[in-house]
């Protein structure tokens, strides 16, 4: 295996976390709500993902504790938000808090086990092809789901009926409501299906990407999550760049400072963080004057009234 | 039967004083019924959590160390949220703020020099966590960039830059290559006020910095504009409030006070400059906010009241065993708790029956 191919397949792995939770977080922020709880569902994904794939031994158990924790922390931060009307900046900070304290103790007892990483699935002849062979034919399961998802995303927000109504309960909640469309029950469903993605995309840390579980271990990957959703201005597809992008970053900064080329590690290890705010800010100041591209009510509360 | 959310006529004030005990109180029973499900008596957790902390004056002057960087960050975080900016980075300003600071103490380290060191530093530190905090501010103001975010990632970096730091050139050459700078001179020190206590002046610094924020927003046109911008910005453009220019002040002092924090932090309890100088002081700040009622006094009282989690944190590990993610878990459902009790202020839940609506004409 030549380096390149080595640097490509470690960029799809850095990347396809980023774009799980990437992927959910636009779907629920597509609907109106604003749910900075990210980083904490992931890492309750990572805690319970591992944990389910070591006491059943299956890689596909695991992710299933993953899409499951991460969409029960999501419940609370619903019922919280859409439930209760509280502001969803504040409620998705405490659900960060929350998810990173409540990882630590589930994840306290299996830090330092290990299991099996999920396998690459290889597909006879075409995986063989040299060099983009195994980038494209030889992911593991996770990866190809990713891609999938996010087609699937665009698929329902562009081309169904539901996906056209969760688009205008975004744009503009009041005006859903006055049609008889169930605001907060789609917000809800949106929320739950954000929350399961940023578990997913959690438990594929250590059921894939290191075969281990740290506490953690998600490094703000969460906010990053977050912060790709405003970079694709809301649009699935260009999630996808943006995704891959920041795993390039982030892997380019691993090798140059395995090459050592005399920089200080922690000036490449800030690389990831530095180009999320130095993007956010380009994104920024090309919109300008063009008005935002995000959804309308996004983050606003919303109560029916009677 | 269903359960909806209600607008009330006005806000209810008795909801108002009683909402942050009403959310202790089901933080504490939540905490007892997470304590049996860890196979812990419930009622001797709370005992070692809660109450052993303040029958030993030890544990109440290690309550008041902790509380010290807590309530400074979170007055700053209050003009923040006040006025409906999002600084969520006052971790990383605290760093910077101990960074900036602490240069001033390595490089007169050993050289005699004067008692200006100890206000020096602290200057620099307010200068150091304000300047971090301009970053996202200015981002905010020129590029329109979402300052939770910005102010996030900063986090990070200046946790890297301190790494780098006492990693690299400030690394205490006698120090067998542990991370950390130079013990700091008696000069760099902040005073303790009690003998043989880590109690510190920086817990008097605490106080002033409440006082000044009590009659800056209850008294100042300042502190009027704050409010004023983040209760109805349309009616504070009306008024002449530049909003941008909030964004900028609302950062710098969140930030300085972070900043000025982190080096009492530092030339206080800690004595060096290294790596882990904060449990998450500037996240937990956030919940100290929002617990206080992002009141200057409130804000006092519960950053004592978490500051006692943290003790009792330490101490429940010690003699139960129970870990120490623990307290984040109750940090967090403490501010869930306190958001949605706020949330009762302005409304109230009605239970309806299908049958009374349909009865009412009403969907």
């Amino acid at each position: 295996m030549g380096l390149l191919e080595a640097i490509f397949l470690s960029v799809i792995a850095a990347s396809t976390p980023l774009l799980l939770a990437a992927a959910g977080e636009l779907v629920a922020e597509r609907s109106g709500v604003l749910n900075l709880g990210v980083e904490g569902m992931m890492i309750m994904g990572a805690a319970c993902g591992f944990a389910g794939a070591y006491l059943t031994g299956s890689t596909l158990i695991g992710a299933l504790f993953g899409i499951a924790a991460g969409a029960a922390l999501s419940l609370v931060f619903a019922a919280l938000t859409l439930g209760m009307a509280v502001n969803q900046v504040a409620a998705g900070l405490a659900l960060t808090i929350l998810g990173v304290g409540l990882s630590g103790l589930i994840g306290a007892g299996f830090v330092g086990e290990k299991i099996v990483p999920a396998p690459a699935l290889y597909i006879p002849f075409l995986t063989g092809i040299p060099i983009v062979g195994r980038i494209l034919f030889g992911q593991d399961g996770f990866v190809y789901f990713s891609v999938a998802l996010v087609a699937g995303i665009w698929w329902f927000l562009y081309r169904t009926r539901a996906g056209l109504i969760l688009r205008a309960v975004g744009d503009s909640h009041t005006s859903a409501h006055a049609l008889g469309y169930p605001v907060l029950k789609i917000r809800l469903f949106a929320v739950l299906f954000g929350g399961g993605c940023a578990g997913l995309g959690g438990a594929f840390l250590p059921l894939a990407y290191t075969p281990f579980f740290i506490p953690g271990m998600t490094a703000g990957r969460g906010w990053i999550a977050l912060a790709l959703v405003v970079f694709s201005s809301w649009r699935p597809l260009r999630l996808v760049g943006g995704a891959y992008l920041f795993g390039a970053v982030t892997i380019l900064q691993l090798h140059a400072q395995a090459f050592g080329l005399g920089i200080p590690s922690q000036l490449m290890s800030a690389m990831p963080y530095l180009a999320t705010v130095i993007v956010l800010v380009l994104i920024s100041r090309a919109r300008g004057t063009a008005g935002s591209a995000a959804p309308a009510s996004l983050g606003m509360v919303f109560v029916p009234d009677r | 039967m269903q359960l909806v959310l209600e607008r009330r006529a006005e806000r209810s004030t008795k909801i108002a004083i009683l909402s942050p005990l009403i959310a202790i109180v089901l933080t504490l029973v939540t905490m007892a019924i997470l304590f049996a499900i860890l196979g812990k008596n419930p009622i001797a957790a709370l005992n070692v959590y809660f109450v052993e902390p303040l029958t030993d004056s030890y544990s109440l002057m290690e309550i008041a160390v902790k509380a010290t960087p807590l309530v400074m960050i979170a007055i700053g975080l209050s003009f923040c949220y006040l006025a409906n900016v999002w600084n969520i980075g006052a971790e990383g300003q605290f760093i910077m703020g101990a960074v900036c600071g602490s240069w001033l103490a390595v490089v007169t380290n050993g050289t005699g020099a004067g008692p200006w060191v100890l206000p020096a530093m602290l200057v620099m530190g307010a200068l150091g966590g304000a300047l971090w905090a301009m970053i996202p501010a200015l981002c905010k103001v020129k590029f329109g960039a979402n300052e939770i975010l910005t102010s996030l990632m900063l986090v990070y970096v200046a946790d890297l830059i301190m790494d780098y730091l006492v990693r690299g050139p400030w690394r205490d050459p006698k120090g067998m290559n542990f991370p950390t700078t130079a013990t700091f001179d008696p000069v760099a020190n902040v005073p303790v006020l009690i003998e043989g206590s880590r109690l510190h002046a920086g817990a008097i610094v605490a106080l002033i910095v409440v006082m000044l924020a009590t009659v800056m927003l209850g008294r100042t046109i300042k502190g009027f504009e704050i409010r004023v911008v983040g209760a109805a910005p349309k009616a504070a453009r009306f008024a002449g409030f530049s909003s941008d220019r909030l964004v900028l002040f609302t950062f710098a002092v969140s930030g300085a006070l972070a900043g000025l924090a982190g080096i009492i932090e530092v030339a206080g309890p800690v004595g060096v400059l290294q790596p882990g100088i904060s449990p998450g002081y500037g996240f937990t700040a956030i919940i100290v906010a929002f617990l206080g009622r992002l009141n200057p006094v409130g804000i006092l009282i519960a950053g004592l009241f978490l500051a006692l989690t943290f003790i009792g944190g330490e101490g429940a590990q010690i003699s139960m065993k129970i870990p120490l993610d623990l307290t984040k878990v109750f940090q967090g459902i403490l501010l869930f708790y306190v958001l949605a009790c706020d949330s009762l202020i302005l409304y109230r839940i009605r239970l309806i029956s299908p049958f009374r609506k349909a009865a009412d004409g009403t969907a």
